[in-house]
């Protein structure tokens, strides 16, 4: 028995020697923490699983490494009129199978998106209509004039019409599929630097370097794996193992560890995700807390005095280890819109706190409950618990309610008709842009338009709520970023919401490459060099 | 001893429906998958007429029996996350757990039986206190610890042995397997180690005491005065008789093993069902989580069914009365 398997792996040894690609080839192997689900380009709106995609399929333009926006698939892309936009696509760009990009690919990719399993509607609803002018140009109608567009596009992948017929898969994949399944959701074809060879959801992807590729980028990788690693202590030692190149993310407390180890290094920068505190300032009562027959939040002097109660710096050095970016805006410094003036977190000062909160009429301030996930942001739930402690220092006694992104999410969102009172949320604008943080997020909640979704408490300002829609379609960049400034001035003045810090980006990184780390935590093959 | 088999087989059914019962009755405090599925673009109205799509708005009772109904005719419905059939999913899944499981118990048998008679013989022995001192920390230190410690030790320092995964599988139909590959035989040996540790020192500690019982008896002192040889006495007679409880645990622990693979999985991010449950549970993917726990209620009364088809195998009383209806149950 013994000497038969050895005779069977050592002939299975010698297969994979000769199948081993020729010298020279250079492998990287990667991990994350999270599953790759499905291949689908419009299947989730997600950052992880667009950026995978983003290595595999491309949109018309695309971010480059330092996530300004270069053209992609699209030669050219130009305003021509208020609604209209020209679009001329890159001629001799090849699919993975062969065949050539046209006019048509893009046409049936946006009608893709708009079908019953995607969730890239919201991006694909930019476009009331496509009139082809010939081959390789076409000229896209927008509903509205919408300044930002092209940014509006970045995540509207270019599939092959030809192959999408030919594999029936010409609708995105659907939860209620056919019980074949969607051709899409477990095989691919773009235009992307890499082809996907293997892909088992869970388990592992194995991509391979496109010979054919346009354009001529910085990686060398000509084979690529990704595993997704789902526990830090494994994915850690997994890269201490040598047997990775690249492990993300890896938890603060560890980036001691990876610097005294050989041969890694903890690569960190600010994420363009900020982290916030939010108030119901809605309801007459809030749901969670002592104060009966009235809501302490919708007095801005309660809502200042949790804001100069929050030592944003104390929880820079004692929770985050020194790795974040005290916050006073809404948005991260990469997006944009930003202000560097009005970034300045409100003072810490517990007098001035417990002042306000006397002169408001709460001099033994009050209890509520806080919402906070546990496993969604980086030390989430420490952050809430520090906040808890500072708050306390001014007689609010806060109890900490920390759960499971799935329970976090299903309690406070809209489905659930934002059962919250108080409670810690992080967002990036999927856009880069700072509209995609005020429409969601600081706009009134109206159901029709859609605005406000995840505007948890409500805060609604009448200036603001006038500003949003004009942001959105101002074309003069200047009064744009003016109007911008207005709702930040107005939503800081208010407490709208308190912002704490941009979270850091915390991967390890072997000595073997060279990665590009992009701000909003996508990883692009194209800047991975193996040395 | 038909129709033994058959009424065990109805029970089975009536335990399984339990099962998916209370299943059921759990999801609904598992969160809300909704958010899960969509990105933060997507609008209100959509996630609503996601929540109408998937039957999550109709009644507990509407749900559940739409779940039996479809589970009868073989769909076991389709996975929110990854959007495919769960049949195909668990049939993909299912060779690494049971790979893992089995190769485990195999060898929680073949060390601890031999172990177990060992300590049972020489109990004095400076090696039997090792053995019995050693397999206290099998039975006090939890798997994730003693997964993250092999890791540590054999993976990072040693860089011996892979740190995760199943490493190369060889596929023969649908079954994939690790056991043809040198790094599949690498990948199991920490996983196995790990998943066996505890059942290991529980058959040893167990068969230790049954053998010290059984040396005991009349009929192995009779035995011995026969002048049989000790070879014969020690395992023809004594660790004959204590073959019944360890079958029995054995066989309950191979469900346990099967089920409780899920730490193992995550510590060694072993590709098995175990895995596939814990994501489900985080991702709130219920027919993923309903699935995986009907069909481990499924693994456990197989094996029961089986345990009990043993004893009639290894214990020969149990022959005679089979006429009764074997209602031992």
């Amino acid at each position: 028995m013994r000497w038969k398997s050895t005779v069977i792996a050592g002939a299975l040894a010698a297969a994979t020697a000769l199948a081993a690609p020729s010298v020279g080839a250079k492998d990287f192997k990667w991990a994350f923490q999270g599953n790759l689900n499905s291949l689908d380009p419009h299947g989730l709106f997600e950052t992880f699983t667009i950026g995978f995609h983003g290595n595999i399929y491309e949109p018309l333009i695309a971010y480059d490494d330092n996530m300004n926006v270069v053209p992609a698939l699209a030669e050219s892309f130009e305003q021509t009129g208020p609604n209209t936009w020209r679009v001329k696509m890159r001629a001799g760009v090849k699919f993975h199978n062969g065949n050539d990009l046209t006019a048509d690919d893009f046409i049936f990719s946006w009608e893709r998106a708009k079908t019953e399993g995607s969730d890239m509607k919201v991006p694909a609803g930019k476009i009331k209509e496509i009139k082809k002018i010939d081959e390789m140009t076409f000229d896209i109608i927008t509903p509205n004039p919408n300044p930002i567009l092209p940014r509006s596009l970045l995540i509207l992948y270019v599939m092959d019409k030809e192959w999408s017929i030919e594999h029936k898969t010409t609708s995105a994949t659907n939860l209620k599929g056919g019980e074949e399944g969607n051709f899409a959701n477990l095989n691919a074809n773009g235009t992307g630097p890499f082809m996907v060879t293997q892909h088992a959801a869970g388990v592992k992807t194995m991509l391979k370097r496109f010979d054919g590729y346009w354009k001529n980028v910085p990686s060398n990788v000509s084979n690529a794996t990704f595993t997704p690693i789902s526990q830090d202590a494994t994915r850690v030692a997994a890269l201490l193992s040598g047997e990775l190149d690249l492990a993300y993310p890896v938890p603060v407390q560890d980036w001691k560890r990876l610097k005294d180890a050989p041969g890694v290094q903890p690569l960190a920068g600010p994420e363009a995700r900020t982290i916030f505190l939010g108030f119901d300032q809605v309801r007459d009562e809030l749901l969670y807390s002592n104060i009966k027959g009235k809501n302490p939040f919708k007095d801005v002097r309660v809502r200042k005095a949790f804001a100069h109660a929050i030592n944003v710096d104390a929880i820079k050095q004692k929770v985050m280890r020194g790795s974040s970016v005290p916050a006073g805006l809404m948005v991260a410094p990469q997006i944009g819109g930003f202000a560097s003036e009005l970034n300045a977190h409100w003072a810490y000062d517990t007098d001035m706190s417990k002042k306000l909160l006397a002169d408001a009429g709460y001099p033994n301030g009050f209890e509520v409950t806080m919402d906070c996930p546990n496993d969604r942001y980086v030390n989430d739930e420490k952050i809430c618990q520090a906040a808890a402690a500072m708050l306390a220092r001014v007689g609010v006694k806060v109890k900490v309610l920390a759960q499971t992104k799935s329970k976090y999410f299903g309690k406070v969102l809209s489905q659930n008709n934002y059962d919250t009172s108080f409670y810690l949320l992080g967002w990036t604008p999927g856009t880069m842009d700072a509209h995609q943080a005020i429409e969601p997020l600081i706009a009134c909640r109206t159901k029709e338009k859609g605005r406000g979704l995840f505007n948890l408490g409500g805060y609604c300002n009448e200036r603001i709520h006038k500003l949003a829609p004009m942001i959105e379609s101002e074309t003069d960049q200047g009064k744009r970023a003016t109007m911008i400034k207005e709702v930040f001035k107005i939503h800081q003045d208010e407490v709208g919401h308190i912002p704490l810090h941009q979270q850091p980006l915390s991967w390890g990184v072997s000595d073997r490459v060279t990665v590009n780390q992009r701000p909003d935590n996508v990883l692009d093959l194209r800047y991975v060099v193996v040395k | 001893m038909f129709a033994f088999i058959i009424r065990r087989l109805l029970q089975s059914i009536l335990v399984m429906l339990t099962v998916a019962m209370i299943a059921f009755g759990l999801f609904r405090y598992v969160g809300d998958p909704i958010n899960n599925l969509v990105g933060q673009e997507t609008t209100l109205q959509e996630r609503q007429h996601l929540r109408e799509t998937l039957g999550l708005n109709d009644p507990f009772m509407v749900q559940f029996g739409r779940y039996v109904i479809n589970t009868a005719k073989g769909d076991f419905g389709y996975s929110y996350m990854h959007r495919r059939p769960v049949k195909d999913m668990l049939i993909e899944r299912m060779p690494a757990t049971l790979e893992l499981s089995i190769i485990s118990v195999l060898m929680a048998l073949f060390i601890g039986v031999p172990m177990g008679v060992y300590t049972g013989l020489r109990r004095n022995g400076l090696l039997a206190k090792i053995f019995m001192s050693a397999s206290l920390i099998g039975i006090s230190l939890p798997t994730f610890l003693i997964g993250i410690m092999l890791i540590l030790f054999f993976g990072v320092m040693l860089r011996w042995l892979p740190t995760f995964g199943r490493g190369e599988v060889v596929a023969i139909g649908t079954w994939t397997t690790g056991l043809l590959t040198v790094s599949g035989l690498k990948a199991l040996i920490m996983p196995s180690i790990t998943l066996a540790l505890f059942q290991m020192t529980l058959i040893m500690r167990l068969v230790r005491s049954e053998m010290l019982e059984v040396l005991r008896t009349d009929y192995i002192k009779f035995a011995r005065a026969r002048g049989l040889s000790n070879r014969a006495v020690n395992f023809g007679h004594a660790l004959k008789n204590t073959l019944v409880p360890v079958i029995t645990i054995t066989g309950l622990q191979l469900g346990a093993v099967i089920a409780f693979a899920i730490i193992t999985e995550s510590v060694f991010q072993w590709p098995g069902m175990g895995k596939m449950f814990i994501e489900a549970v985080a991702d709130v993917d219920i027919p993923v989580m309903a699935a995986y726990l009907c069909l481990i209620a499924l693994f456990f009364v197989i094996i029961n069914l089986i345990v009990d088809l043993l004893y009639y195998a290894v214990d020969p009383r149990l022959r005679v009365d089979t006429g009764g209806g074997g209602g031992h149950g």
